[in-house]
């Protein structure tokens, strides 16, 4: 009896497991229901090559700023501002573009380098003169909008080059036509190539990791689990990259999207610096009185927000061939709330980039379904509304009742 | 006078795998002082969160009977309503609102939600002149210390018509005037025919006030001691709450007393927040290796702050004066700089400045010295989780795993989890603010056998402590701080109770 007690203890039962943590998976099942939903509701158009593609073009920029988004939110702030960087950032391009004629070569890197000052800008504030971040963005919001504004001169800006443009409506080519079996239904097999052999690499990579940890006597989550979670995500992404290679292939942005969604995994759960952000937005002070520099973390934070934000400008510009001064109006919200849907805590030191990335995702598919549907912006905010409070209070309720 | 006034019958309470009360039972007089001992996680508060109805009737097996009534409790108000109070060790009080308004807030005195100002003032100082306590009622609560807090606390539970008063570790963080002044008050209380319970693990103080003792471990009630008909030592105490006998409550040993390690010299500091207030002055002390030495003083004296303002200048403001290593000075200007000069502060504190509570015990104890378990700043997760296992293992810090929520851990295996942090980053000398607060007596006694082995390792350790009989056990020397100077030296065998308190008490006359 007592054998059977402790071995007992050492492995939980499915049922236990999957009970604590059902956040992860629950938002991995929520999307995969709300993707079939839509399927059904709008009569299969949602998962056609060209709609998939359109979904990928569309969010993509939500996902890249939500990944800054996610540090700042789990070092305990927020950032309001990142619809009016994404404006200016967009703006500023144009002008460099389109009016001076400089070379994207040089007017990308220079953007980016724009975009982390006017997060510099702002994390100073937040950072050194410990004004609230709410209040900061608050007022960073309105300031880099009004300067879209003058810069712009009130008009839009276009059209662009064409290779600035293939940033965002551009497709990667297809390496390996001449091994195409199928050219009448497939016409992008590279893109069904590095799916498939991404999804091997990731299977082949979770077996080691779980054979190291074993070795390491460092905890697994049993493997029902990992074995239902990879075979949804392989089932999922062989499907959209079959679908995706009927098409056009990969879109560039979801090769920009796919590497810093890469990045960022890597830097929350394994670098140094990740590990300072959770443990100051877990308690700033205990992090502090251990030598971490938070000043400096902070204001990073808010750097890295503003790279990514001023990236997620040039998409937008892109995609619209035209900046415009109202470009990115309310888009801080989508990504505040792909954060929060995926797990973030508002107080801080809680959450994960595979969680704000399913979160985008989710707001992403729902956008786009109910637009097929015909759904006008009225209930479609409505809809959004209701997800990400139904979202927050599910992970309230399971703090409390654990 | 034989009046039960509360009887807990056969209380069991289950949480998901643990159980965490088995059979408690406990009957308390009308009248008395009941003290509630056991150690850290023996299920005490567990006990009282089921008495005051924070667990609801039905979450739990067995029966109260209050006023010779069973009872069953749904929320806190229910418990409230018929005069049981519980105040618990952290206060619940708002910082920036008065006195009055904290002692009748959820219960103001008004008429259609306007509030009577003159009545509730002059109500609140009935009740301040009952507990003794001299500030106005308009006075904010972030401005009087926590002893006067504790007894704003005490004058709520008045206004409520206490009939029960439960005080979970009142005098945690009380200095030695401040917790007599509250047993004082609790033994008038009786008196006047009030009953309390105290959970406290200040022995001494139990002692002193306390008519029947009974004493929880694991879960369960081991018996119920009563002081009147005999006389109850505190190692009779002890010997129930871990249930053998504590020979000695300070583990011996040898010291090997090497060269000096951390000179403090000329050390002058002004306040925080009252920036014009020099707060402390020309502090001058040495530790050496292999030493333990302790800083004593009541509260306020400015240990702590002494400590936090070598440490990375965390604490004060124009801070002037030396720090010297091995005789040479040392940079300790911001925290990283300290850590590197090998120092080490272990705060007071471990829950707010010490733990991040919602990382897991291998975070928590990589922390201060992240870059020792990463190359290039990632992080190497299978050397980062020996270092942690091997802390865990070497400290007894009880827990399922490394994986285990800081939050989720008793007081003394939190504190072990703190001192493995600070392990980590090899410091000379381990400054240990109050090391042993609010941890229970088998979880002290391994706490003092670290110290131990940390000075027979050749470390130096400064420790800061309250508890007098805790510096006179282990301490090689003892400082005595008052008002932010240092009052006295004195060595082991000079230190005593009496001669501390008289240094500080001699050093108050001369101000």
């Amino acid at each position: 009896m007592a054998a059977d007690k402790s071995a007992q203890k050492t492995t939980p039962s499915l049922g236990d497991y999957f009970k604590s943590n059902i956040r992860e998976y629950g938002l991995l099942i929520a999307l995969v229901v709300i993707m079939l939903f839509f399927q059904f509701m709008t009569g299969g158009v949602l998962f056609r090559p060209v709609n998939i593609t359109n979904l990928i073009l569309q969010n993509s920029f939500i996902v890249i700023m939500a990944l800054g988004m996610l540090l700042i939110i789990v070092a305990g702030h927020i950032d309001l501002s990142v619809g009016s960087i994404v404006a200016f950032t967009g703006g500023l391009s144009a002008i460099m573009l389109v009016k001076w004629g400089i070379h994207y070569s040089i007017v990308v890197p220079v953007c980016l380098i724009l975009g982390g000052l006017v997060g510099a800008a702002q994390g100073y504030w937040v950072a050194y003169q410990k004004i609230p971040a709410f209040i900061v963005t608050l007022a960073g919001m309105l300031v880099f909008r009004g300067l879209t504004y003058l810069i712009l001169q009130n008009r839009p800006i276009g059209p662009f080059p064409k290779d600035f443009q293939s940033l965002s409506t551009g497709f990667v080519p297809d390496f390996l036509y001449f091994l195409n079996p199928a050219p009448d239904t497939i016409t992008n097999l590279f893109s069904l190539v590095v799916v498939v052999a991404l999804v091997g690499l990731a299977i082949y990579y979770g077996l080691r990791d779980r054979r190291n940890n074993d070795k390491h006597g460092t905890e697994n989550e049993p493997f029902a689990f990992f074995a239902g979670q990879m075979a949804i995500i392989a089932a999922v992404a062989i499907f959209l990259g079959y679908q995706l290679s009927t098409y056009k292939g990969f879109p560039n942005v979801l090769i920009v999207m796919g590497l810093l969604i890469a990045l960022y995994t890597f830097v929350t759960t394994r670098s140094t610096i990740g590990r300072r952000i959770y443990a100051m937005g877990g308690n700033e002070k205990a992090a502090k009185l251990s030598g971490i520099n938070t000043e400096r973390l902070t204001f990073y934070t808010f750097v890295n927000m503003g790279v990514l934000a001023a990236l997620a400008g040039m998409i937008i510009a892109a995609r619209l061939n035209s900046a415009t001064p109202k470009a990115g109006v309310g888009f801080e919200l989508d990504v505040i709330a792909a954060c929060f849907i995926g797990g973030a805590s508002a107080s801080g030191g809680v959450g994960k980039i595979t969680g704000a990335v399913i979160g985008a995702l989710i707001m992403g598919v729902m956008n786009n379904g109910m637009s097929i549907m015909g759904l006008g912006i009225d209930y479609q905010q409505l809809v959004k509304g209701l997800v990400l409070l139904a979202a927050v209070f599910f992970d309230v309720y399971n703090k409390n009742k654990g | 006078m034989d009046n039960i006034i509360l009887e807990m019958r056969g209380i069991t309470k289950t949480f998901p795998g643990v159980k965490a009360l088995d059979n408690v039972n406990l009957k308390v007089r009308e009248g008395e002082i009941h003290a509630l001992v056991g150690e850290n996680g023996a299920g005490k508060s567990t006990l009282m969160k089921v008495l005051s109805g924070v667990y609801p009737a039905g979450t739990y097996d067995g029966e109260i009977h209050y006023d010779n009534e069973v009872r069953n409790f749904s929320t806190i108000s229910d418990s409230e309503h018929l005069g049981i109070i519980i105040i618990h060790q952290e206060l619940a009080l708002v910082p920036l609102l008065s006195i009055a308004e904290n002692i009748f807030l959820g219960n103001e005195l008004a008429t259609n939600g306007v509030i009577d100002w003159k009545q509730t003032f002059s109500r609140t100082q009935e009740l301040l002149d009952k507990v003794g306590l001299r500030e106005p009622p308009t006075a904010r609560i972030t401005d009087i210390g926590i002893g006067k807090q504790q007894l704003v606390e005490i004058a709520k539970a008045l206004s409520k018509k206490v009939r029960l008063l439960i005080l979970d570790e009142p005098t945690a963080s009380l200095n030695e005037t401040d917790s007599d002044a509250l047993l004082k008050l609790l033994m008038e209380f009786r008196k006047q025919g009030m009953t309390s319970i105290i959970i406290s693990h200040k022995l001494n103080e139990i002692k002193k006030v306390a008519d029947k003792i009974t004493i929880i471990r694991d879960g369960g009630t081991v018996e119920t001691l009563d002081c009147h008909n005999e006389d109850i030592s505190e190692d009779r105490i002890i010997k129930g709450m871990v249930g053998r006998d504590m020979e000695d409550r300070y583990p011996a040993r040898e010291p090997k007393i090497g060269e000096t390690l951390l000179e403090v010299k000329n050390w002058n500091v002004f306040h925080q927040h009252h920036r014009d207030r020099q707060f402390l002055h020309d502090i001058n002390f040495t530790v050496r290796a292999g030493e333990v030495v302790g800083i004593a003083g009541l509260m306020g004296a400015g240990r702590t702050e002494t400590a936090m303002s070598i440490f990375g200048r965390s604490w004060g403001h124009k801070i002037t004066g030396d720090v010297l290593m091995h005789g040479k000075p040392v940079d300790v200007s911001t925290i990283p700089r300290a850590i590197d000069a090998g120092l080490a502060y272990v705060t007071e504190d471990r829950k707010h400045l010490g733990l991040v509570l919602n990382n897991n015990i291998m975070h928590n104890t990589t922390l201060a010295n992240l870059n020792a378990v990463a190359s290039g700043g990632v992080i190497d997760g299978h050397r980062e989780a020996k270092v942690a296992t091997d802390y865990r293992t070497k400290l007894r810090i009880r827990s399922h795993s490394i994986y285990q929520e800081a939050v989720n851990l008793s007081g003394g295996n939190q504190q072990k989890v703190v001192l493995s942090k600070w392990l980590f980053t090899n410091p000379e000398v381990l400054i240990l603010d109050e090391p042993t607060r609010g941890i229970d007596v088998g979880a002290k006694y391994e706490i003092y056998s670290i110290i131990n082995q940390l000075a027979a390792e050749g470390k130096g350790i400064l420790m800061i402590s309250s508890e007098m009989p805790e510096l006179l056990g282990t301490c090689d020397r003892v400082y005595v701080m008052n008002e932010g100077r240092i009052v006295a030296e004195l060595s082991k065998a000079e230190a005593s109770q009496e001669s501390i308190m008289r240094a500080i008490m001699r050093s108050g006359e001369k101000h």
